[in-house]
């Protein structure tokens, strides 16, 4: 049930996605181009999916288990660390550079073009490294330091 | 700053955002789970991952989702400017950091917001200060 479920959610995502117009990296980088030919939607998909999901999480952070049973497992980590700024800041800029990120670049592979591919591609091997850099012991060292 | 009116859709961006929304929704009160796209791939990459199949099964529903769109209605026209090499750079950026910084627009920006995460909140603005930055440098400084 959870595997359908899971399905099912992923495809509305990936609906919502199209509709909204986040597939096409010329509407996402003029949302960012705040200096130039200011393109406003991305604020309204952004307004649109967290007025619903609000009211989930407030329902979701009062119960242990899911509607299915399953545990709900929400993030607990608080603390602001030099890992998420800085994690943010390299997404930020990939994301500038192309227009795309992870979501929208995984819709975009069922469309057929090659663009696509060549991101994900990409980025599956920055994630790849990512889990190489958490599995190398050197690095717990680091970050608590 | 002037506003591109020419291609501001506010309707179907809303509705489209609505449809996210009911997807997070659906995925933590059913599956107890937070909707981020790079941290439900980027498990996938983990060996031993118990949860291989329900990531599988949200990954798989966003590839169908254009399968799906196009049986109601025409896929929406899309553009992409980035040359192969910029798409290189750009994807590694984005596989590097979402996993680093432990999300990235859905999962942070969507999810994080709504449960009132404020590292969330320093993570989006984390992102969309790069965002900015990074196409008034290409954009406008180099163009």
């Amino acid at each position: 049930m959870r595997i359908a479920t899971a399905f099912l959610a992923g495809l509305l995502f990936g609906l919502g996605l199209l509709l909204s117009g986040m597939t096409d990296p010329s509407k996402v980088i003029g949302f960012l181009n705040v200096a130039g030919k200011w393109e406003p939607s991305m604020a309204f998909v952004m307004s649109g999916a967290i007025l619903v999901s609000y009211f989930a999480f407030r329902l979701a952070g009062k119960r242990d288990r899911s509607w299915l049973g399953e545990t709900i497992l929400l993030p607990s980590a608080t603390k602001i660390d030099r890992r998420l700024v800085l994690g943010g800041l390299v997404f930020g800029t990939g994301w500038g550079l192309a227009g795309i990120c992870p979501g929208p670049a995984l819709v975009s592979l069922g469309r057929g073009d090659s663009e696509p591919f060549v991101f994900v591609a990409a980025m599956l091997v920055g994630m790849g490294m990512y889990e190489l850099y958490e599995r190398c012991p050197a690095s717990r060292m680091r970050d608590a330091g | 700053m002037t506003i591109a009116w020419d291609s501001f859709t506010p309707w179907a961006s809303l509705g489209g955002g609505i449809l996210i929304g009911l997807s997070t929704a659906m995925f933590v009160l059913l599956n107890g789970r937070i909707a981020g796209v790079s941290g439900v791939l980027g498990g996938l990459l983990r060996p031993a991952g118990a949860d291989v199949a329900w990531r599988a099964a949200f990954i798989i529903g966003l590839l169908a989702a254009p399968f799906a769109f196009s049986r109601v209605a025409p896929l929406p026209e899309v553009w992409i400017g980035a040359d192969t090499a910029t798409l290189v750079v750009a994807g590694l950026l984005v596989g590097v950091g979402t996993r680093f910084g432990s999300g990235c627009t859905s999962g942070h920006g969507v999810c994080g917001l709504s449960r009132g995460s404020y590292r969330s909140l320093v993570a989006t603005a984390s992102f969309m200060f790069a965002g900015v930055v990074t196409v008034y440098v290409t954009r406008h400084l180099f163009s």
